[in-house]
């Protein structure tokens, strides 16, 4: 018993060292677009970077930029840009602005079943889908059936960009089931033939991504090019932010996000790399 | 063992010595070492009340200033918004809407309480007939050797984490139960409610097991004695005898299936439609949203306060019931113990 | 007693509903061992994920999960055996102070997991984390945000009431002429207590501690906030450290994985794991209270 105690407090006592130095230890929080993204990052950058610490968790854009504005971050990666009030908030709790790095570029993506017909979509019909205003795929060019909507957590870029820029700031129909992932959004549309999700591109198997069209345009498919050069209507950045300007492990790491070896694990992951021009450029929205 | 010298041990070490008779009160002092350690003890003992008590206090207090900041309340549509339907800018109608993320947010918690209290029903509807039943099988019909194989085996199923049944719901389950019925969602209030029972069985029949086998046997003796057959001993006499500890367990089931999160995150589909009565639809319950959220939001947004209030609701109601399942039980023990009642 | 069809029809049906129980708890662990043992290899134990989540092992979830539960049990240990302690040997009967700490133990056995999240997040990390900062980092956050000490803490505050409610079982049922006989040889109550009482109840309260670690190491609820992490790519070796665990896992893996198809074995695997280990332990907490009750 005795000895079993002593061995317990040993333990406790090792795990208690350890210096005080935060440096070279960086944690990154945030959008589970980009979490397998930035673990691959952060694998290879210790990898170069013997001395750096990189501590990549999930949970959402959303939970990033809060994770950042409550302190418990050093790094926030984002499927959205962020919002006035979390400018605000971060303002007031760690007194410093928001600071945003575009690191790669992504297409959200609308999945269906693989086998369901529907050729493509428009903005406004899809916007009608998920408020629930449509919800019979036979309205939309489909077989008869109810539409079955797959949404994210609000904790979600993808979810706070999809009803920014598709729902145009309304809700969503309260039926919608919200995933915790885009992962789980595909796996439950791979499963459901009526089913319809969102997500990033990244991801896939059992799934169709339907051409989008805007409004008196033609429909476009999710590709490199076509979010590229602006003609998907639904390619955003994937962004990182920080309190202030970054500094230390956390800016060297952001740097080589952007350098060459970051971008080409960016299109092993399945988004696009940042254009050459785009490279210099701060994102000041 | 260490004393120091004192008058009745010289007496008692000579052989022959008459025995001494130590006055109460003298002889034996306990040392002050060993006095300090009994106060301590009972100082460590303070730490279960602190506990419960600083879990209540620090929930409020991240909550309790939403009643004060005014300020933050344009941005929920007002602190009524919380409870009562609101006709928000594109709705034909007054709605209760939960959507936190927008402007303004819209927090209203009443499609949690129903998604909650859905799921919470579904999974009782299952588990009380389950449990009560396993229990009245190995109390009264089971050989001996079958209860120590049953009691066991649902004791392992009780020690199976929520994460563990959560996923079981979303994987297997979920997939099953569309496949066979047909259902157009696919995770749903019914499929998380199968994926609870699992968790709360065990406890249900625990309790009312206890309370089924504490039952005098002097009043089944009884029973049978006039003519009673075992079934109409069982539930006419037994049963309603245990009727206490069952109505405990019932109570106590209800509250840990109100506080489960992880089944309920996972496969319950997490949409926050205000639907009470159909079990094929998703839920949103108060556990999962809290465990979905609290990570995203900032601290002292409207947001955090109201998650940290649903907290305080999830509390209290489940203070309550345990207060009411443990005076239940109470009334239980002082019935039996005050002797055989007809 | 000679069955009649009344018993016939109430065995059977309370029967069924015993079957169904076991029957649907053999579907789930079928399933998990035949899905999950084609994962289980040597790399799977020892190694770190790949950075998808997907292949790899579960090591740094095994280690971590080990190291968190370690922690709780060095906290709450102490603190549930004396408090069962005192219920049973020094609490005056009808003592007032007894009676709300076994109020408080009863509560606290109901409080719901997620509450115990945002208690971690609201008490440790923000008050008790902020409040060391503030005095000796200048504000700088270093203890003030999820770590293993801060969900170790957490989860022992959730697991006194098993520990303390099974020290003070088995302390009363040693029985009392032990007790009476050492008061008789000239001991003091606290020599009574911790020399002869509880290495008496020791079979018991080992049970109480096994099934408390039992509960911390399954239990993600409290953890989502207070310091579990998805990928981590160094071993947690500070108490501030982040770190990743078994149950956790499981619902990332269930949730964030790029591929939850692609994700099954080592998903399964991991839920092999994590039964095996909680199995064990309850199984051998059932196999010591069932010794020493002979």
């Amino acid at each position: 018993m005795r000895t079993l105690l002593a061995i317990l407090l040993a333990l406790s006592a090792a795990a208690c060292s350890g210096d005080g130095d935060a440096a070279g230890r960086v944690s990154v929080r945030g959008s589970d677009t980009m979490v397998i993204l930035t673990q691959r990052w952060a694998e290879h950058y210790m990898r170069a970077h013997p001395e750096a610490t990189i501590q990549v968790t999930g949970g959402g854009s959303g939970t990033g930029l809060a994770a950042l504005i409550n302190g418990t971050t050093d790094i926030a990666t984002a499927s959205r840009t962020i919002t006035e009030r979390e400018r605000r908030n971060l303002r007031r709790n760690r007194d410093a602005e928001a600071h945003a790095v575009p690191v790669a570029i992504d297409a959200v993506a609308v999945y269906v079943h693989e086998d369901n017909p529907v050729a493509s979509l428009t903005l406004a019909q899809l916007s009608a889908i998920y408020r629930g205003r449509i919800d019979d795929w036979r309205d939309v060019g489909g077989p008869p059936g109810r539409i079955v909507l797959y949404s994210r957590e609000n904790s979600s870029g993808t979810y706070a960009y999809f009803k920014e820029r598709v729902l145009e700031d309304r809700d969503f129909a309260s039926e919608a089931q919200t995933l915790p992932g885009t992962a789980a959004v595909i796996h439950a549309v791979s499963r459901d033939p009526s089913g319809i999700g969102y997500g990033g591109i990244g991801f896939g198997g059992g799934v169709r991504a339907v051409p989008i069209a805007t409004e008196g345009g033609d429909p476009v498919a999710p590709s490199a090019q076509s979010a590229l050069d602006g003609r998907y209507p639904l390619a955003r950045p994937l962004l990182v932010y920080t309190a202030g300007e970054p500094r230390g492990t956390a800016a060297d790491f952001i740097a080589w996000t952007r350098g060459p070896r970051g971008q080409s694990l960016v299109e092993a992951a399945g988004y696009y790399p940042l254009p050459r021009v785009r490279t210099a450029e701060r994102v000041t929205r | 063992m260490s004393r120091g010298a004192r008058s009745g041990e010289r007496e008692l070490s000579e052989p022959g010595a008459p025995r001494a008779v130590v006055p109460l009160g003298q002889g034996f002092e306990t040392p002050l070492a060993h006095r300090l350690a009994e106060k301590a003890i009972t100082g460590v003992a303070f730490v279960a009340i602190a506990a419960i008590v600083l879990i209540f206090v620090f929930i409020l207090k991240e909550a309790l200033p939403l009643l004060w900041e005014t300020e933050l309340h344009g941005e929920i549509g007002g602190l009524d918004a919380l409870f009562l339907p609101k006709q928000w800018a594109g709705y034909a109608e007054a709605v209760f809407v939960w959507q936190p993320v927008g402007t303004p947010s819209k927090l209203n918690v009443v499609p949690l309480l129903v998604g909650t209290l859905k799921v919470t029903v579904l999974a009782m509807l299952i588990s009380v007939p389950a449990g009560v039943g396993a229990a009245i099988f190995v109390s009264q019909y089971a050989p001996r050797s079958l209860r120590e194989v049953i009691k066991p085996a649902l004791e392992l199923l009780a020690s199976i984490p929520s994460v563990v049944l959560g996923f079981f719901a979303l994987i297997v389950l979920a997939t099953w139960m569309q496949e066979t019925f047909g259902l157009a969602y696919r995770l749903n209030a019914i499929v998380a409610a199968c994926g609870l029972s699992l968790a709360v069985i065990p406890m249900i029949f625990t309790i009312s097991e206890d309370a089924l086998r504490a039952v005098p046997r002097e009043l089944s003796e009884a029973a049978m004695a006039l003519g009673a057959r075992k079934w109409q001993t069982t539930l006419r006499v037994v049963v309603p005898a245990a009727l206490p500890g069952i109505a405990a367990a019932v109570i106590l089931g209800f509250g840990r299936a109100i506080g489960e999160t992880m089944v309920v995150l996972m496969a319950s589909g997490n949409a926050a439609v205000m639907e009470l009565f159909d079990p094929t639809t998703s839920a949103r319950t108060v556990t999962a949203t809290i465990a979905a959220e609290l990570g995203e939001v900032a601290q002292g947004d409207p947001h955090w306060r109201v998650l940290f209030l649903l907290g305080v609701l999830l509390f209290v109601i489940t203070f309550a019931l345990n207060r009411l399942g443990a005076a239940v039980i109470a009334r239980l023990h002082r019935r039996l113990t005050a002797g055989v009642e007809a | 007693m000679k069955w009649v069809k009344g018993d016939l029809l109430l065995a059977g049906a309370t029967g069924a509903s015993v079957v169904l129980v076991l029957a649907l708890m053999l579907v789930v662990l079928g399933q998990v061992a035949i899905l999950g043992a084609p994962s289980i290899s040597a790399t799977f134990l020892t190694e770190g994920p790949s950075s998808d989540l997907v292949g790899g092992g579960i090591w740094p979830a095994i280690w971590g999960t080990v190291l968190m539960t370690l922690l709780m049990t060095v906290a709450v240990v102490p603190v549930g055996i004396l408090t069962g302690v005192y219920l049973a040997e020094y609490a005056p009967r009808g003592s007032r102070l007894a009676a709300w700490v076994r109020a408080a133990v009863v509560n606290l056995a109901g409080v719901p997991s997620i509450v115990f999240g945002l208690f971690g997040l609201g008490f440790f990390i923000l008050f008790l984390g902020r409040g060391v900062d503030a005095l000796l980092y200048d504000g700088q956050p270093v203890w003030g945000k999820p770590a293993v000490l801060w969900s170790s803490l957490t989860l022992a505050v959730l697991t006194l009431p098993v520990v303390i409610v099974t020290t003070e079982e088995a302390l009363r049922s040693v029985p009392q002429d032990l007790r009476s006989a050492a008061l008789a040889l000239g001991a003091t109550r606290f020599q009574t207590v911790f020399r002869i009482a509880v290495p008496n109840a020791k079979g018991g309260i080992l049970t109480g501690i096994i099934l408390a670690v039992s509960r911390g190491a399954g239990e993600v609820a409290p953890i989502i906030f207070t310091g579990a992490a998805s990928y981590l790519p160094q071993l947690p070796t500070d108490l501030r450290d982040m770190y990743m665990h078994l149950g956790y896992h499981v619902y990332a893996l269930s949730t964030q994985s790029p591929n939850v198809d692609a994700a099954r074995g080592s998903l399964f695997g991991t839920v092999l794991v994590l039964l095996v280990i909680t199995f064990t332990l309850n199984l051998t907490a059932m196999i010591i209270r069932a010794r020493s009750r002979r």
